[in-house]
């Protein structure tokens, strides 16, 4: 059973007490002082958002981890995860629970509207970093971007600026990668209302992040010799649905012109 | 809107909630203890099993794995299908043990999110906050990249940023905790680096955030050994990142209003602990090295 630091101090001062039966009386009452400080101490109820994560934590290491020595054993020294992911930082769409990633199962990036933006060493380093390692240093051999349904992130994207809204410090800077998928979006189905034209864009975004991908040149070099896939997905949680496709390229057998006699 | 309460995962015995058994499933099934309860999901399973034997044919160490790992991949490369039906087996078992059973608070959850935290972890597979934390859906709005980094406000533009206005102004988070954890691979890259050397690798472009947090460990920690260095460096990274948040300013604001708490966190994996503090805002204006101020910090192992 997991216990507070709190407790085990209560238990090491105890163990003290009853062991220096010699210590002088100032010290002793120091000793007695501290315990009943502790204890009113791990007494105390915690926040709710506190305790939150602690009850998840205990769940995990009693369910979980302690059940499955060999696996976690074999986790801390190392990961060899078959999927990158990336997925939309909404509360809703978490990979881990829809698609039940165990650990060491998924490298995961969390971001807005579940975008990869082109290569750009200065401007997007943080996703490039995400690529770089799972790539280069985890070898991961497929690659899965997930939309999903009614995401802020593709809203904003949708209705921005033409809603006249003041915009945002970051939120604008970072959705308008999409911009291509927007594009496309507002040509192929002008006439729809907004709401459907969003949920096109949410698909076509996954679309155009997996293009962006085939811009770093580990990928690029992974799909070349077949050691990398690219998927898409989309999770709709309204109609409690997933989509899954891949991104292929194909380049045809050539065909062969004969020479001219004149 | 009432956040939903958590789902429970532990209310229902094994047979009937294969979600347990999936995450007891492949390394149970090979030591046998779960194989007579869970036959009826051997149909499901035997594909994941034919992938877990595959993976476990070797430790799955970082530089130990080369020929393993080729002999995989050519194979799942060719024959897509493995990964599709992996991935259709694995979302069939979510919406059949937890969206169908729980369709009210899904139907909740389609209308609106009103999570309560905003957390940043690493992207690292083994750290998923939730399988740790068990975060639920409507939980935590989550952003993961390389090493859980926050970059400040004065560098401009980053998806973490984005992520962070609109939790804080948009969604109204009430926490934000920052993840950090044992082993991780951004840090040792940061640890690792020549001063500055940024040049062609996104991983030392990106890590470079942290390199305060790097300076602190080194002088902390200097007659330690190099993992210790880096143990050092993933704690304070994590107190770096959070005096990041407060550079936000309309972040800064929350705090002092005690609208908005944060939190750092790091979970070590090796001997399964978890450790948490809490930003305390006022002392933290008091310290004059830099440094942030914690208070009820608790650890559990």
């Amino acid at each position: 059973m997991s216990k507070q630091s709190s407790e085990l101090a209560v238990e090491d001062l105890k163990k003290l007490l009853r062991e220096k039966g010699n210590l002088d009386a100032v010290a002793a009452a120091k000793v007695e002082e501290l315990i009943a400080e502790l204890q009113r101490c791990y007494l105390r109820p915690f926040d709710p958002a506190v305790q939150r994560i602690i009850d998840g934590f205990t769940h995990f290491k009693i369910n979980n981890f302690d059940q499955n020595p060999d696996l976690y054993g074999q986790l801390a020294n190392g990961q060899s995860p078959k999927y990158l992911v990336f997925a939309c930082s909404d509360s809703r769409v978490s990979p881990t629970t829809i698609l039940n990633f165990q650990p060491g199962e998924a490298f995961m990036v969390r971001n807005i509207a579940n975008m990869v933006p082109p290569f750009n060493q200065l401007r997007y380093s943080g996703v490039g970093a995400a690529i770089e390692y799972a790539i280069t240093a985890l070898e991961v051999p497929n690659i899965l971007v997930i939309g999903h349904s009614r995401c802020g992130g593709i809203q904003r994207l949708m209705s921005h600026p033409e809603d006249g809204s003041a915009p945002f410090d970051f939120i604008d800077d970072w959705v308008k990668i999409g911009l291509p998928a927007k594009l496309k979006v507002l040509k192929e189905h002008e006439g729809l209302d907004f709401k459907e034209q969003c949920k096109f864009c949410e698909k076509e975004s996954v679309n155009n992040s997996l293009v962006n991908l085939r811009t770093y040149p580990y990928v690029e070099t992974g799909i070349r010799n077949k050691s990398i896939a690219l998927l898409g997905g989309y999770y709709d949680f309204v109609k409690g649905e997933f989509k899954l496709w891949k991104y292929d390229s194909h380049i045809t057998e050539p065909i062969t012109i004969p020479p001219c006699t004149h | 809107m009432a956040a939903p309460a958590p789902f429970s995962l532990s209310s229902d015995h094994l047979a009937s909630n294969p979600a347990t058994s999936k995450i007891f499933g492949p390394a149970a099934l090979k030591s046998g203890k779960f194989e007579q309860t869970h036959f009826r999901f051997f149909t499901a399973l035997r594909r994941n099993q034919a992938f877990t034997l595959k993976a476990s044919m070797g430790p799955p160490g970082f530089t130990e794995k080369l020929n393993n790992k080729k002999l995989e991949t050519l194979t799942e490369a060719e024959d897509g299908c493995d990964v599709f039906n992996d991935l259709k087996d694995r979302f069939l078992s979510f919406k059949k043990n937890k969206y169908l059973k729980n369709i009210e608070q899904f139907e909740n959850l389609a209308k609106a999110q009103a999570p309560k935290f905003m957390v940043i972890a690493c992207a690292d597979s083994r750290v998923c906050p939730s399988n740790i934390l068990g975060f639920q859906p409507g939980d935590a709005f989550v952003i993961r990249n390389v090493a859980n980094l926050v970059p400040p406000f004065e560098s401009g533009p980053s998806e973490t940023n984005a992520a962070l206005e609109f939790a804080v102004n948009t969604l109204l988070v009430e926490n934000i905790l920052v993840i950090g954890h044992s082993c991780c691979g951004g840090i040792r890259a940061l640890m690792s680096m020549q001063d500055n050397d940024v040049e062609n690798s996104f991983i030392k472009s990106w890590v470079v955030v942290g390199k305060n947090a790097r300076i602190k460990a080194k002088a902390a920690a200097s007659n330690l050994s190099f993992d210790q260095q880096c143990t050092h460096c993933e704690k304070e990274s994590i107190n770096h990142s959070l005096m990041n948040l407060l550079s936000y300013p309309w972040i800064e604001e929350k705090v002092a209003n005690e609208k908005l708490s944060i939190h750092g966190g790091y979970y070590d994996f090796i001997d399964c602990s978890f450790e948490k503090w809490t930003l305390d805002y006022r002392g933290t204006k008091l310290e004059e090295n830099g440094g942030i101020a914690a208070k009820n910090k608790i650890f559990w192992c």
